[in-house]
């Protein structure tokens, strides 16, 4: 048999292949002749056959052929096969290979072989595919090499212990007394890794956290020396000594001061010295100062040096690194709800970094300025935010956008400019808004009587320039249909009037409701606006009505039921349009609404297909108080004025809901059956429906439970009243991709669950609609609920799978 | 801990958590895209699943490590920095053919340095000291095993 090729010569032929298939071809020849080697029990090339394997394994071949190869190495005697065998191992095996056990053997053997540089490669092993089992078999020898004098396997030892408590944490409690003294120790390589270990440690367990409390002033000592120590060329880097232990030493005391006044109290001085004498001239000086601030902001520190550590990140924010900018502003999140006026005092700077050519930064800056804004900085802020939103990436816009709204909710100095702000949102992020923010518009624009006209006719002015951004053209279509008697008043103060007809503002509308570019939502708000300019416009009546005409044969099924509707009212029931096209009445909401409307807003919102169904649905609604909407007045005029029928189906949406509720609705569709095509009638009894009832029905309490890639998965939670023990959750999937969900399954598993059936297996994009799925479950030990969830769909082409646990259900669920 | 070239040939990749190859694969394509990606100007850390990614850029090699969120990023680039002025020291001003040739050399250097994903020696002299001393264990070997097989050979011969 030849000499099988050096592992140089191979790599060099490697690297002269000049495309992929040849060195494919390189590969697979190499390959096979290793193969044939391992065949014929080679030994004395066999290393030389592993590290090409190796070399092979990395660009992306498989390997796993020579895993038995690699122990055969590791059982030579001969160090340089030893040394290969060993790294093979790491590489080719993990922790789910069988092989697992044969090699448990071997690292048991070279433990406690005689040259340290044989355990050594053992215990580097160990650190590296350390699996349950293996963690179990050799704990004993890891901890007897802990207590060896020998400070080059000390240190290895402590790590391996460190990755086997990783592993298997129960086994913790036989690593504890030898971990006691190692802080006496004097070498660099042995502090660090018992401090990492101690940290380790005290994660994981609260009793151990305690029991290692007294160490602190030990820790503080050796920082202390670390500091005033002078020069020692080997442990420091750019004039910093020992920063990797300086770093584990305040993490380590970070976690022991935490919520312990005494412990606390003991650091604080050190903590001044060392955020004081660092030096910054480098990166590394930043990492130090660094993890001081967030041992400082995690203990009950003096309010002096938390303020400290606040300008700290003040001066990062100001460093030219990006690094340490990054750092800073993410710290700076971190802390903001802490000491927020010591963080106010950086808003300029941090209100800078929304131009920083980094996303990240960018990221980072958005977030935290929005947390800055109060009544006081308000108008500055959001100009800034505002030009943010228009320069910004498409990712940002969503959450910048419903930021915006929040904090304007919340902190508007007057309603004129809380209005403005929120059409510039809608002009400038076009289609990113979430329909959320349609909702709460439209809430706000109806609250405020005084601007009525103002805001339709702004509105009126930027649908005219482009009618392609549909929450905009929601907002304006609805404010149109609303309030477009206003739209010609020459009154507005410091205004131009528009110069426009009414046959003006019908084209636009038949603009809206006839492109393609339109969502079947913005084509219902449109088709809607028009039935309700047929009230306040006069010339334009006859064209109305054509256009409803028209889109009663459209293949859309709301859309031709609404058409088909309200076509009706014109040939049966004119004498009632008027009364039935009334103005909205005001919808009461309480304050907060605008807060929870962001995260709720989907599902109060969303099934809502048009302003007369939402009059309904916010009468019925337990917060709102009751008042008689007009819908209500007209069904009862309509039933004493004749056939009655006909005006039932105008509002047989509404009619559903409030009988969904109320109980009876099967007579109601018996009757709708005799007038109407069976098409519309199904559209109305889908699940959808349904299970906006339910939704709109519960006063739950709202859990977040999966939010990620656009996928946002709520949980409307109920006890259920009539089992004790038991809650009734209403899980909501919302799309805001703008691809659609397909073949969605979601399954979760807690104590005793029960899922029903889901509304349907697709999720529309971009909010349009959502997927419910009722979830029981039944918790007769009165525990704190958890769940798992697991959640499979096609998205875009691919099949995504994602898990996710559920811990933050409050606790009157159970309770 | 990886390491890769510009062009997002892998050249060194460390694993201190299981997974299966294909799921490593998979990270390796996604982290590799994701780093490249970025202009030079962009700060060396992102959000990638829970975790954090620190990369830096020596010459033509990326250096690339997952950290967790309480980790410190800023001491994560000295702890690239270190590993690479280990390399550095060792082979004599590092290139990436240095590691491309001797990728072992670059395994066994950054054993010594790290273990388990935590660092375990913050001395560059006990490093390099180690690294030596089994260098010249594996020699050493080498001599007494060829001793061994002229042996052999010459027991043969007289047979």
């Amino acid at each position: 048999m030849p000499t099988p090729k050096r592992l140089r010569d191979l790599i060099r032929e490697i690297r002269s292949a000049r495309t992929a298939a040849d060195e494919r071809t390189v590969v697979n020849k190499e390959c096979a002749s290793i193969r044939d080697s391992f065949r014929d029990q080679d030994n004395t090339y066999r290393c030389r056959n592993v590290a090409k394997l190796l070399y092979i394994h990395m660009l992306g071949y498989p390997a796993h052929f020579g895993q038995l190869e690699c122990l055969k190495l590791i059982a030579s005697p001969r160090f340089t096969d030893k040394r290969i065998g060993y790294l093979g191992a790491m590489l080719l095996l993990d922790e789910r290979q069988d092989v697992h056990l044969l090699i448990t053997n071997s690292l048991k053997n070279d433990l406690s072989h005689q040259t340290q540089y044989i355990q050594s490669l053992a215990l580097c092993t160990m650190g590296s595919i350390c699996s349950t089992e293996m963690s179990r078999d050799l704990a004993g020898e890891i901890e007897k090499m802990i207590k060896s004098s020998n400070a080059y396997i000390k240190k290895k030892a402590i790590l391996c212990a460190f990755c086997i408590i990783r592993k298997v944490p129960d086994l913790m409690e036989m690593f504890i007394p030898a971990t006691r003294s190692l802080l006496n120790e004097k070498n660099h390589g042995v502090l660090l890794t018992s401090v990492c270990l101690i940290t380790e440690m005290c994660e994981r367990s609260p009793d151990t956290l305690h029991h290692f409390r007294k160490l602190v002033p030990q820790l503080v000592r050796i920082l202390k020396n670390l500091i005033m120590a002078g020069y020692s060329p080997e442990h420091d880097v750019s004039g910093v000594s020992d920063p990797f232990l300086q770093v584990k030493i305040l993490r380590l005391l970070r976690i022991l001061g935490k919520n312990d006044n005494e412990a606390s109290e003991t650091m604080n001085d050190i903590l001044a010295q060392v955020a004081t004498n660092t030096d910054t001239s480098k990166n590394v000086g930043h990492a130090i100062l660094y993890e001081i601030v967030l041992t400082i902001m995690g203990i009950q520190s003096e309010a002096g040096l938390r303020v400290l550590a606040v300008n700290i990140l003040g001066r990062f924010l100001l460093n030219n690194d990006k690094n340490i900018r990054y750092v800073a502003l993410n710290t700076l999140l971190r802390v903001v709800h802490a000491d927020y006026n010591a963080v106010q005092r950086h808003r300029t700077t941090i209100v800078d970094c929304l131009k920083d050519p980094d996303v990240s930064i960018r990221r980072r800056a958005m977030e935290l300025s929005f947390a800055l804004i109060n009544s006081n900085n308000i108008r500055g802020m959001m100009k800034e935010l505002l030009h943010f939103l228009e320069t910004c990436d498409p990712e940002f816009k969503a959450d910048c956008c419903s930021n915006i709204v929040i904090a304007a909710a919340k902190y508007s100095p007057n309603k004129r400019w809380h209005i403005d702000t929120v059409m510039k949102i809608l002009t400038s992020a076009g289609n990113y808004i979430r329909s959320d923010v349609v909702t709460i518009t439209i809430q706000l624009i109806a609250e405020t009587t005084s601007l009525h006209g103002y805001s339709v006719q702004q509105l009126f002015r930027a649908m005219q320039q482009d009618y392609t951004q549909q929450p905009l053209v929601q907002v304006a279509s609805w404010c149109v249909g609303e309030y477009g008697d206003q739209l010609f008043s020459t009154t507005i103060e410091d205004e131009e009037p528009l110069q426009i007809s009414e046959s003006d503002v019908v084209d636009l509308l038949e603009k809206v409701v006839g492109t393609a570019n339109s969502s079947v939502v913005t084509k219902e708000y449109a088709i809607t606006a028009l039935m309700k300019l047929s009230a306040r416009f006069t010339a334009t009546v006859p064209r109305i009505r054509q256009v409803l005409e028209l889109y009663a044969t459209s293949t859309n099924m709301e859309l031709q039921q609404r058409s088909v509707e309200y076509s009706t009212i014109f040939s049966g029931f004119d004498h009632l349009r008027a009364a039935l096209l009334e103005h909205m009445p005001l919808i009461v909401t309480h304050h907060h609404t605008l807060e929870n409307g962001l995260e709720a807003g989907d599902d109060e919102y969303l099934s809502e297909r048009d302003s007369i169904s939402r009059t309904n649905q916010q009468n019925m609604q337990p917060s709102a108080p009751r008042q008689p909407g007009n819908i209500l007045d007209i069904l009862e005029n309509g039933q004493s004025s004749g056939p009655g029928e006909m005006t039932k189906i105008t509002g047989a949406a509404d009619l559903l809901d409030l009988l969904g509720d109320l109980g009876p609705a099967q007579p109601l569709s018996n009757n709708v059956v005799n007038v109407m095509p069976v098409g519309p009638l199904d559209g109305m009894l889908s699940p959808a429906t349904q299970a906006k009832n339910q939704i709109n029905g519960t006063a739950g309490l709202q859990v977040t439970a999966f939010e990620k890639n656009g996928l946002c998965i709520r949980f409307l939670c109920e006890r259920d009243p009539g089992v004790v023990c038991a809650t009734v959750i209403n899980m909501i999937a919302t799309n805001s991709t703008p691809f659609p969900i397909t073949d969605f399954v979601f399954q979760a598993a807690s104590f005793q669950l029960t899922l029903q059936s889901p509304s349907s297996s697709i999720i529309p994009p971009l909010n349009t609609d959502n997927l419910t799925q009722v979830i029981r479950i039944n918790n007769p030990q009165k525990q704190p609920i958890r769940m798992r969830l697991k959640i499979n769909y096609i998205h875009n082409g691919s099949n995504i799978n994602e898990m996710g646990e559920v811990n933050s259900f409050p606790s009157v669920l159970w309770e | 801990m990886l390491l890769f070239s510009r062009q997002g040939k892998l050249r060194l990749q460390k694993w201190y958590v299981a997974h299966p190859d294909k799921t490593k694969k998979k990270i390796v394509r996604e982290l590799v895209t994701l780093v490249l990606s970025r202009k030079p100007k962009m700060c060396s850390f992102l959000e990638w699943k829970d975790l954090k990614i620190v990369y830096k850029r020596y010459a033509s090699l990326y250096f690339c490590c997952a950290i967790e969120p309480e980790d410190n990023e800023l001491l994560t680039l000295e702890i690239i920095h270190r590993y690479v002025e280990l390399l550095d020291k060792y082979f004599g001003s590092v290139c990436e053919l240095d590691i491309i040739f001797n990728f072992e050399k670059a395994f066994f250097m950054l054993d010594e340095f790290l273990l388990g994903g935590e660092v375990q020696e913050t001395s560059k002299k006990n490093v390099l000291k180690a690294i030596a001393a089994q260098d010249l264990l594996q020699e050493v070997s080498i001599e007494e095993y060829l001793v061994c097989l002229g042996l052999q050979e010459s027991i043969c011969r007289t047979h």
